[in-house]
């Protein structure tokens, strides 16, 4: 969608309908999604991590909607939810959870490790901090082949500790690469909160300090994302170096699978949640006028109907034959 | 043609950066200052800042980097100063550059070359001087190179630059200024294969098994031995991933004995895993249980005599080779 598409219409500050329905029916498939595979981790159809995404569903969808279909994109293993809206088939990230061949990375990734290279979807990295100096080296074979694109970058808070991180920020400033860092603050690094684990918690001052501009935004409003990633990939776009975008979320469940969440207080969870982005988005859209509770029911439904597709896609798929274990090693085939 | 190590390497970069504008040399000084080692002297006023491209000291930076601009459709040639220095970019190499391909069910290939200096015997003490070719041998998805002569040296990048995956190759530190011919080249570009273990030198007693900076070492002990009238074959392993198997189990089985040379510590070394490979393939053709050369299992020391003592030389391998001869 084209930047006059998502002009906002005078008056009440909205977008156009068509556009805010589809931020709303996006975060929709995220969550139903999600909330599907935490129900078939139970059922052991999907196993391994499996870190959900639920409750952050507003930063993927203001973010990816504000990037160009020809940039690249580098996620973490939250990466669920920024596969599915970079387009890829929910089929597809469904089979690949439970390791099936048609799964988008032919079941040797599983759900920390989805890949769609002709989407520009550069993985599901699990190393906190791996996927920055990635990005930046994507940034700089675009620029010394003189191709104009923005390489987005997605991690947690976690990431700034690493020293890939500051690497990564340096080398982007340094030789100033069209490198979109988005930062995804949750609060929360497994159990470590992120006044215990920096002793500086202003993740823009960080990146100032390489001189690389930034925003801080509410991760919880899908509108301020999307015009804060707009904004800033258009500054890439046009000016060549960095920028750094803030997004302040939260995550409604656990860690991952395993964690029991003892570092967190139920109080501090139930607060955020009332500030859940499908929620308090369908809010503002019903007050303005824009959204029937009706309307709702019906991008809930789609959203249902796709899942259950997809996990019918799944449950159906083969499994690839052992006899291939030794395949993609090595592009020219198996070695000893 | 009499040239040095060095400057084979620099011609071979120099042909690499020339004929394919997606080549791209980037490390630490290897622009400006001219390469560590001297290899890259005069191609930042040749290529250019762009393709010639100084880093900060960044390890897991720029080899990061190399690896997404591989992604993204560029040759990159990263140099890191010495493999002691690569342990600060190792995550990036092996679960990044080796795993890529697999993780996404192959859909990429990380054609990334990573160049970097290895080995002891200059007195540059226990952080200089490691040889961990065994570390990055471990790891599969990568290709691991140790050209050991003139023509390696001069033939192995363009290979591994035309190789899809990723490559790390090492250079020993000693080797730069061993000079020999060129020759004995099977075409024009210097091109060699970068599959097959090399004999160097053939005989018939005992098969001398070792790659990178004890190929020197290995030739010279044999060659003492050869005065004694015992006839010993040396082979270089040259690929240390994917170990040519074949080619020592044809020695091995012809020579019915062997003796491995390997720098890298004894326990969990290269050499180790080059005898199970005997074991496995040619146990009946063995007339004596295979033996070890290897570095002792001590930090490289600074002091001179510490340092010969403990690295594998030629007359430990000379002495390893008369104990296995019984001679
Ligand atoms: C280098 C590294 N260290 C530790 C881990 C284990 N680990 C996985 S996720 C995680 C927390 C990361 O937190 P953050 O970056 O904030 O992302 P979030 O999980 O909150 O999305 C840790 C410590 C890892 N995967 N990689
Ligand atoms: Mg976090």
């Amino acid at each position: 969608m084209n930047a006059t598409a998502r002009k906002a219409k005078a008056g009440h500050g909205m977008p156009e309908r068509p556009f805010a329905h589809r931020l709303l029916a996006d975060m929709l498939r995220i969550r139903r999604m999600e909330e599907k595979c935490a129900e078939l981790y139970g059922a052991q159809k999907i196993r391994g991590f499996l870190h959900l995404y639920i409750g952050e569903e507003a930063c993927a969808t203001g973010a990816m909607h504000a990037l160009d279909a020809d940039d690249n994109v580098v996620a973490t293993y939250r990466e669920h939810g920024h596969a599915l809206l970079r387009g890829v088939p929910m089929d597809a990230i469904m089979a690949e959870m439970f390791g099936k061949a048609a799964g988008c990375s032919r079941g040797r990734g599983g759900s920390m490790h989805l890949f769609d290279v002709a989407r520009r979807f550069y993985g599901g990295n699990a190393i906190v901090g791996g996927g920055l100096p990635l990005a930046v080296g994507l940034a700089l074979a675009d620029r010394m082949q003189g191709i104009r694109r923005v390489t987005a970058c997605f991690f947690g808070e976690g990431a700034v500790a690493e020293g890939a991180f500051h690497e990564g920020m340096n080398l982007a400033a340094l030789w100033r690469l069209p490198v979109l860092f988005l930062c995804e603050n949750n609060l929360y690094a497994m159990g470590t909160a992120l006044d215990r684990s920096e002793s500086q918690t202003e993740l823009c001052v960080k990146a100032a300090s390489y001189k690389v501009p930034t925003l801080k935004v509410d991760g919880m409003d899908v509108l301020a994302v999307h015009e804060a990633t707009r904004r800033a990939a258009q500054q890439v776009r046009e000016e060549g170096g960095p920028f750094f975008v803030e997004f302040r979320t939260f995550r409604f469940r656990a860690h991952s699978m395993f964690d029991p969440e003892l570092y967190r207080d139920k109080a501090e969870v139930e607060e955020w949640k009332n500030r859940g982005p499908i929620h308090s988005f369908s809010a503002q859209l019903k007050a303005a006028g824009e959204l029937t509770e009706d309307g709702f029911l019906e991008l809930d439904a789609e959203a249902e109907a796709e899942v259950a597709a997809a996990v019918a896609f799944a449950e159906a798929a083969p499994w690839e034959p052992v006899e291939d274990l030794l395949r993609d090693v090595t592009t020219r085939g198996a070695t000893r | 043609m009499r040239i040095s190590y060095r400057e084979a390497m620099r011609q071979a970069l120099h042909d690499a950066l020339a004929s394919d504008p997606r080549v791209f040399l980037m490390g630490e000084d290897v622009g400006r200052y001219g390469g560590t080692y001297a290899v890259s002297k005069g191609f930042y006023d040749e290529f250019g800042p762009e393709r010639i491209r100084d880093t900060p000291l960044s390890e897991l930076g720029f080899v990061g980097a190399g690896i997404g601009a591989a992604l993204g459709g560029m040759r990159p040639i990263v140099e890191v100063m010495t493999v002691n220095f690569s342990l600060l970019a190792l995550d990036q190499i092996v679960n990044s550059a080796a795993l890529l391909r697999h993780m996404s069910g192959g859909q990429v290939s990380v054609p990334l070359v990573i160049r970097m200096a290895t080995g002891a015997g200059r007195q540059l003490a226990a952080q200089h001087s490691h040889s961990l070719e065994n570390w990055y041998a471990h790891i599969p998805g990568i290709r691991v190179l140790a050209p050991a002569t003139i023509a390696d040296a001069r033939g192995m990048l363009g290979p591994a630059l035309a190789d899809p995956d990723p490559v790390v190759i090492f250079e020993h530190a000693q080797l730069y200024n061993m000079e020999d011919d060129l020759r004995d080249e099977p075409n024009e570009d210097w091109a060699c294969d970068i599959e097959r273990a090399a004999i160097r030198r053939p005989g018939s007693q005992l098969s001398l098994i070792t790659y990178g900076g004890s190929v020197p070492k290995a030739l010279d002990a044999a060659a003492e031995l050869a005065r004694d009238g015992i006839d010993v074959e040396v082979v270089d392993l040259r690929v240390l991933r994917p170990l040519d198997t074949a080619t020592i189990s044809e020695s091995v089985s012809r020579t019915h004995r062997a003796v491995i040379v390997d720098e890298g510590w004894r326990s969990g070394s290269l050499a180790a895993e080059v005898i199970a490979r005997i074991v496995e393939n040619c146990f009946y053709d063995l007339d004596a249980p295979p033996v070890r050369v290897c570095s002792e299992e001590v930090p490289i020391p600074y002091a001179k005599h510490m340092e010969d003592a403990a690295l594998p030389q030629p007359a430990r391998i000379v002495a390893a080779v008369r104990e296995v001869l019984n001679v």
